[in-house]
């Protein structure tokens, strides 16, 4: 194509400049990625000189298993999060998923099935309903046009009343022989890592490469920045969002499914606040809240360090462990501060 | 606040503006002289409006220097400019539309008494000029109550208050009636007598012609030409807005194809914006869509995309029944657009170039995992073929001048490879330079056998690159004008309804 020549030289030293500005930027942007693992990184030194217990094997693999619920759905809530939207019910999804598949799993039992095909039947009951709850998010979302915020502050009310009203305000609790069948998918650990962590591990390489590698990740973030400018590019809005909460859905059955073993009961506090830690973690991992970019890493990085903050509390008398939600509370206001100018 | 004076003459002095890279105005100096009415004329882009928002106070000169009766002043926002007794009615309304008219009259001048509001005062003052205007409403009215052409008169009755000695006007007429427009012609006619100077800018060369004293035209950011009205017609007036080398700007064209059209609708309307639309469009054609803004044109082709409740007779591409809901099923069938709000709607202007260069074709390079080197490829191959203009490959999109996002744009819409392709407003916001190479493009476009829409304000572009263009009015085609009709004045007539 012909190049007049006075246009490209009145812009070459505006491109320089630009191109100068740009890079000054990605250092930012750099280092404000790396922000969290610094974080991490300060808090476990922290930790360690304030109780020497802190840097045992143990004590390192029971902050990651606890970490793995909340870190697997914060997986799915940030391609939520990435698209624009959010998700309010996580945590009474996860406790009205429990008191379903219990209640399932106790019906199998009295009918004499083997053990062993009860939990496996059970699992796949846990990712399948949150995948449905997810879907019925999504299809009020998209084909009723309705906030995600107003939806899923609904469900969460929703999903947590049935349960009580299912559990009668009491706990629905596990047969004991089921229970013994059913623990090493909490308590069993492999290579020395509890199962768990595995499944955690596995749900964010997996997310990450979803996110960076597929074109439905690219179309999570497309519309998340801008949702019109995806519509007019052609990409399928509605169908893209309904998937991203149904995968959310899913990650939630998979955390639950987890979850269930270790107590072997759901009751009305089951799952309490855990939509405030997934979405912690994901905005403290340096995922915008407004959505169009962000990162896996990050958010299991965000996931970790929320744990760690309430297992250092735990550890240590300096400040009350009755304090644990206002120190993490603080660490979301001051990791939000300082990524103020990326946005 | 001093009372401004009665005649206020106000001189332009070497005026330049530039946005960033992009110069829009190249030394402007004229004067305007009390008591008269001026019509300022120039194409779209001309600087005419960047010119009176400067003017107004809106926007900071960024060299030259502006005079007010004989002082050089400089305004850091409209109320300065206020003060000296210059107001401009925007096109886009500056009305709070929750606020009463006698709230929105008194917004930011609010009378007083002691501590509280004097609502009487300002209620009895907001009934006089609005009975200058002609408005019959109470001053208690909400705005939002109004229709468009009584929020036109509120602004105006707004000036009037704040005691304008200097009125801009830019296209008042767009929005009003026959009769609507007559009160207004009636009422300029007496701010003249009371010595205040109008300034009208306006398309409309017959409203030009008969309440104007004088005009200046501006073209390309310079001042070009200024003239008492009676000398000029409206054949001349036209000739000095469009004046340039239009033979170097344009490619040559070729013959209109004579291939049956691969694009046919029938009947497209577009409930509140377009209706019974039929056109066609063959092979290695560029039509154009010409019309006033709100004509329609830009909410007709989204209608058509499925980006709008629409109905349709019938929609053929390349001779075959096609059902469209959405811009995917469009791109499916070959048919990609171009938006004209780049920002708002063409560009992921976060996301890095590649990624929006390969967002509309983004399965090719799936499978399933994505190739990022492909996609580096293919950005590569789109910078040597657009002439995109970038340092670095992995900027951001906000990091290209506004020509350069423009052929981005353009390199993403035909990415995935259409046949049929509608550019809207192609070159809005470009430099002559970007301008040129995207008419070169568009006519290869057309020559590998694409059928080509161009919807587009700027008349002589359209006359520049056409093989046919429609005229659309008020949401109907108007006319259909072949390659030895177009002229500007046949279209501003078909547009305009004078025809």
């Amino acid at each position: 194509m012909p190049t007049p020549p006075d246009s490209t030289e009145a812009r070459a030293p505006a491109s320089e400049r630009a191109g100068a500005r740009e890079g000054v930027t990605r250092a930012w942007a750099r280092l404000h990625g790396l922000g969290p693992v610094l974080g991490l990184v300060v808090l476990c030194i922290a930790g360690f000189l304030l109780n020497h217990d802190f840097a045992t094997l143990d004590n390192a693999m029971n902050v990651l298993t606890r970490t793995a619920f909340i870190g697997i759905i914060a997986v799915g809530m940030c391609f939520v999060i990435i698209s624009g939207g959010i998700d309010l019910s996580v945590g009474s999804m996860a406790a009205l998923i429990a008191g379903g598949v219990i209640l399932l799993m106790n019906a199998l039992g009295a009918r004499h099935l083997a053990p062993w095909l009860t939990v496996v039947l059970g699992a796949g009951f846990a990712v399948l309903l949150g995948a449905l709850f997810g879907l019925a998010h999504g299809l009020l979302i998209t084909r009723g046009r309705i906030e995600p915020f107003i939806v899923t502050l609904g469900t969460l009310g929703i999903f947590r009343a049935t349960l009580t009203w299912l559990s009668d305000g009491g706990a629905i609790t596990l047969d004991n022989d089921l229970a013994d069948a059913y623990a090493p998918v909490y308590y069993a650990a492999v290579l020395g890592i509890p199962v768990p962590v595995w499944v955690f591990l596995v749900m964010a390489v997996l997310g990450g490469a979803i996110l960076n590698r597929t074109a439905y990740g690219r179309y999570v973030q497309a519309i998340g920045s801008n949702e019109q400018v995806a519509r007019y590019a052609a990409v399928d809005v509605d169908f893209t969002k309904l998937v991203t909460y149904m995968l959310l859905g899913a990650c939630v059955g998979v955390a639950t499914l987890l979850y269930v073993p270790r107590l072997g009961s759901a009751s009305p506090t089951t799952g309490l606040l855990w939509e405030l830690e997934a979405i912690a973690a994901v905005i403290v991992g340096g995922t915008a809240l407004k959505g169009g970019a962000g990162s896996i890493t990050g958010t299991v990085v965000g996931a970790i360090l929320l744990s760690v903050i309430s297992n250092i509390l735990n550890l240590t008398s300096i400040i009350s462990v009755y304090l644990n939600a206002a120190v993490q509370g603080g660490v979301i206001i001051v990791v939000a501060f300082m990524q103020r100018r990326r946005r | 606040m001093t009372p401004a004076p009665r005649a206020v003459t106000v001189a332009f002095d070497g005026i330049v503006k530039a946005f960033g890279a992009v110069q829009v105005l190249h030394g402007v100096s004229f004067e305007l002289a009390p008591g008269r009415v001026v019509g300022l004329l120039g194409e779209n882009g001309a600087g005419k409006s960047t010119l009176m928002k400067i003017l107004a106070g809106y926007e900071a000169p960024t060299g030259g220097e502006l005079r007010v009766a004989g002082d050089r002043v400089v305004f850091d926002g409209p109320r300065a400019a206020e003060a000296r007794g210059i107001v401009m009615i925007h096109q886009e309304f500056a009305l709070a539309e929750d606020l009463t008219i006698a709230q929105n009259v008194f917004l930011g001048h609010e009378r007083r008494r002691g501590w509280w509001l004097d609502d009487k005062a300002m209620g009895a003052e907001t009934a006089r000029v609005l009975k200058l205007v002609g408005l019959q409403a109470s001053p208690e009215t909400p705005v939002r109550q109004l229709i468009v052409a009584e929020k036109q008169l509120v602004e105006i009755a707004k000036a009037l208050q704040r005691d304008a000695r200097v009125l801009v006007m830019d296209e008042p007429t767009a929005t009003l009636t026959p009769g609507e427009t007559e009160r207004l012609f009636a009422l300029i006619a007496q701010l003249k007598a009371d010595g205040v100077t109008v300034v009208y800018i306006s398309h409309k060369l017959d409203e030009i012609e008969r309440i104007t004293d004088e005009v200046v035209v501006m073209r390309d950011g310079r001042f070009v030409a200024r003239s008492a009205t009676r000398e000029l017609t409206r054949h001349q007036m036209a000739n000095l807005m469009v004046g340039r080398e239009i033979a170097d700007l344009y490619p040559p064209k070729d013959a209109r194809p004579t291939a049956p059209p691969l694009l046919t609708v029938r009947d497209l309307t577009v409930p509140g914006w377009a209706r019974g639309l039929d056109f066609e469009v063959a092979p290695g054609e560029i039509l154009g869509f010409a019309g006033l803004v709100g004509a329609g044109r830009t909410e007709a082709f989204e209608g058509l995309l499925g980006l709008r409740p629409h109905t349709l007779r019938s929609l053929e591409i390349d001779g075959r029944a096609a059902h469209i809901r959405n811009p995917r099923e469009a791109a499916s069938h070959g048919l990609t657009y171009l938006s004209e709000d780049r920002k708002g709607k063409g560009l992921h202007v976060q996301f890095g170039l590649a990624e929006n260069l390969t967002l509309m074709a983004l399965k090719r390079y799936a499978a399933p995992w994505l190739h990022p080197g492909a996609e580096r490829d293919a950005l590569k191959a789109a910078v040597g073929e657009f002439g995109i203009r970038t340092g670095a490959l992995d900027i951001p999109a906000a990091s290209l001048s506004g020509g350069n996002q423009q052929k981005l744009a353009l390199a993403k819409v035909l990415h995935p490879g259409p046949r049929v392709l509608v550019l809207d407003e192609p070159t809005r916001g470009v430099d002559v330079g970007a301008k040129r190479d995207i008419y070169f493009l568009i006519q290869r476009l057309a020559r590998e056998g694409k059928a080509i829409v161009v919807i587009s304000s700027e008349l002589v572009e359209l006359i520049g690159i056409c093989h046919r263009i429609v005229v659309m009015r008020a949401g109907a085609i108007q006319a259909t004008l072949a390659a030895d009709e177009l002229t500007e004045e046949a279209l501003i007539a078909h547009a305009t309804g004078l025809h």
